[in-house]
């Protein structure tokens, strides 16, 4: 078996549940359901594990699957280089939990099949767009990944829900015309789809003022899907509209994929980064950092004050990327990592507290600690970790985006990211202090912790969030910087791509 | 160049409708104006003056001739629009049970 057969493995499997879980869902018991579920997200992480280490062995780092055997500038081929499976580690650990913990977080809501369904939808979009390098390709898989989003928001349909969904529907397939438009430009610029392709003519055909134009479609484009500042407006209403297991997706591995990692691939791989554009990054990294923070801490309702706060860390995320530096690079998707799991554990305690108690109202809790002690446990591991409290995860990446800052001279914005650092810290203790804190509310006497499944989900994610440092050792930050590398080596990519594929 | 003008223009008529209108099908049917603009316009990039499609046959010879990917690619790009509109209209249809209006002024239990 050729080695690079894995690869279209990882669009194959969730599809081929959410088909099979739709299809069949509605004539078989509930343990048929769960069974698929668990089965195709374990397959899901162990594909993608073995992956990484499949790729340490390989000597260019890079496999290239061709689809129908047609050679790159022809047909479409799947990408699996360093910078695709750290983000498919990434998405698929997330999801492996997630999944977990929705097996009882799931009891509230009636239509279990069709939640699973679109679960796996939303993970094909996912994991497709990250494998493929077809530019086209990736527009469709972005719009199922977004498609299944819109449907998740909506699928509790109280009127907030449905009012979230369309607002995000609506933002979202604008965002989505934009990239369309960019991919149109650039294929009457160089008569090409494959991105391989598309960045060596780029590169032969230089001067053009069409790039520039390109770049900025696309930051709009993938700026919405990331939540970037000026194109935030739907994030702080979709994401706590949703069922919090699907927020935890959303907020953690989402709007990443769809906006960092997709922009990143085509500014970094294919268009090729000016600095300019760079600016422009960090400028709106700063922004969304800085003002998102602020948003997060006069809110009382408990999923948009996290809602905000997604929007403040992945401008740190945009802030290191945007740098373009080496350390820049590194500790930007070193944050991303961090920040999926950080935010994800933080949506599944908002759920659990919703389950339990029933309210996502902060003012009304108070002192959950003495009855949920394990939510309450992990959510101030998270707590600390997102506001950059030294032994967590989340200090090491901060440290390192405001050490690239300062290397580059930009001390302004080195500043404004620890200003926002003990923001954070603030509206983290804020939220601490209402929710688990305090005396405990009568009507809570008889609260139970949640299910043991979603218990589980939430211990695990809570020890990535301590371990999450450990990466920065030596035998271990190969799965970073390889990553890093890959964007820092820009359109060399087309070649490797090309040698890969012959 | 008209051509592409005209796209252009399409697409503000579409942008227009998003932006001003209050009703929330007008808004999908703006939106669905834009996605047809951007469409019309991908598929104008492939086009070529007097081109035939690139059928290949023994006994004939292409001059000059239109570019296919394009059309591939914005047929696929139709059927996703149309995945969306479908899920815009239910969740449209979803919001009127509930309010009773599909005044988007009058819709704003959230604020953003």
């Amino acid at each position: 078996m050729l080695r690079t057969n894995i690869i279209p493995l990882f669009v194959i499997i969730p599809l081929l549940s959410a088909f099979l879980i739709s299809l069949l869902g509605k004539y078989l018991k509930r343990q048929f359901i769960y069974t698929v579920s668990n089965i195709s997200c374990f397959l899901l992480l162990c594909f993608s594990l073995y992956g990484l280490n499949m790729l340490r062995n390989t000597g260019s780092n890079i496999l290239v699957y061709k689809i129908g055997g047609w050679a790159p500038p022809f047909g479409i081929c799947l990408v699996f280089d360093g910078l695709a499976s750290f983000m498919l580690v990434v998405v698929n650990l997330i999801a492996f939990f997630v999944n977990i913990y929705s097996l009882g977080y799931i009891e509230k809501y009636t239509d279990k099949p069709k939640y699973f369904t679109l679960f796996f939808l939303m993970l094909t979009g996912m994991n497709g767009l990250i494998i493929t390098g077809d530019l086209f390709n990736l527009y469709i898989f972005l719009e199922v990944a977004s498609l299944a989003s819109y449907a998740l928001v909506a699928f509790g349909t109280d009127s907030e829900d449905l009012e979230a969904s369309f607002k995000y529907a609506i933002m979202g397939s604008l965002a989505s015309l934009f990239i369309f438009l960019g991919i149109a430009i650039l294929y009457g610029f160089t008569s090409t789809l494959n991105m391989a392709d598309m960045a060596r003519i780029i590169t032969e055909k230089t001067g053009s003022r069409l790039i520039p134009f390109v770049s900025v479609l696309f930051i709009v484009g993938f700026g919405t899907k990331a939540a970037l500042m000026p194109f935030h407006a739907w994030l702080p209403d979709a994401h706590p509209a949703a069922p919090a297991s699907i927020s935890a997706l959303l907020s953690g591995v989402l709007i990443k994929t769809l906006g960092i990692y997709a922009l990143s691939r085509i500014l970094f791989n294919v268009i090729g980064i000016t600095s300019g554009i760079s600016a422009i990054l960090v400028f709106l990294g700063s922004l969304s950092m800085l003002v998102g923070v602020l948003l997060a801490f006069s809110q009382t309702d408990l999923k948009r004050l996290l809602a905000y706060s997604s929007i403040s860390q992945v401008g740190y995320i945009i802030l290191g990327i945007g740098l373009a530096t080496p350390l820049g690079i590194f500790g930007g998707l070193f944050h991303l990592f961090n920040h999926s799991a950080i935010k994800s554990l933080l949506f599944l305690n908002a759920g659990a507290i919703d389950y339990a108690a029933g309210t996502r109202d902060l003012r009304q809790m108070s002192g959950l600690k003495e009855k949920m002690p394990v939510t309450a446990n992990t959510s101030l591991v998270a707590s600390l970790s997102v506001a950059g409290i030294p032994p967590f995860a989340g200090f090491f990446s901060k440290l390192v985006i405001i050490l690239a800052c300062i290397q580059k001279g930009y001390f302004g914005y080195a500043f404004i990211a620890v200003v926002s650092s003990i923001i954070t810290l603030a509206t983290f203790m804020k939220m601490q202090k209402f929710a688990f804190l305090g005396k405990l509310n009568e009507k809570y006497n008889n609260l139970q912790e949640v299910p043991r499944a979603m218990k589980f989900s939430m211990v695990a994610l809570a020890v990535i969030c301590v371990c999450g440092g450990l990466i920065l050792l030596p035998g271990l930050n190969f799965f970073l910087s390889d990553a890093a590398n890959v964007l820092l080596e820009g359109s060399r990519y087309a070649m490797k791509v090309f040698e890969a594929a012959k | 160049m008209s051509t592409y003008l005209l796209c252009l223009v399409l697409f503000c008529v579409g942008l227009y409708g998003l932006l001003r209108k209050r009703n929330l099908v007008k808004m999908i049917v703006g939106l669905a104006i834009m996605g047809y603009s951007l469409n019309l316009f991908f598929v104008l990039l492939g086009y070529r003056l007097h081109g035939r499609a690139p059928i290949d046959a023994p006994d004939q010879v292409i001059e000059n001739m239109v570019d296919p990917l394009p059309q591939a690619v914005v047929l696929t790009s139709i059927v996703i629009g149309l995945g969306i509109m479908a899920l815009l209209i239910s969740l449209a249809i979803r919001i009127y049970e509930k309010h009773g209006t599909l005044d988007i002024t009058k819709i704003n239990k959230l604020k953003g």
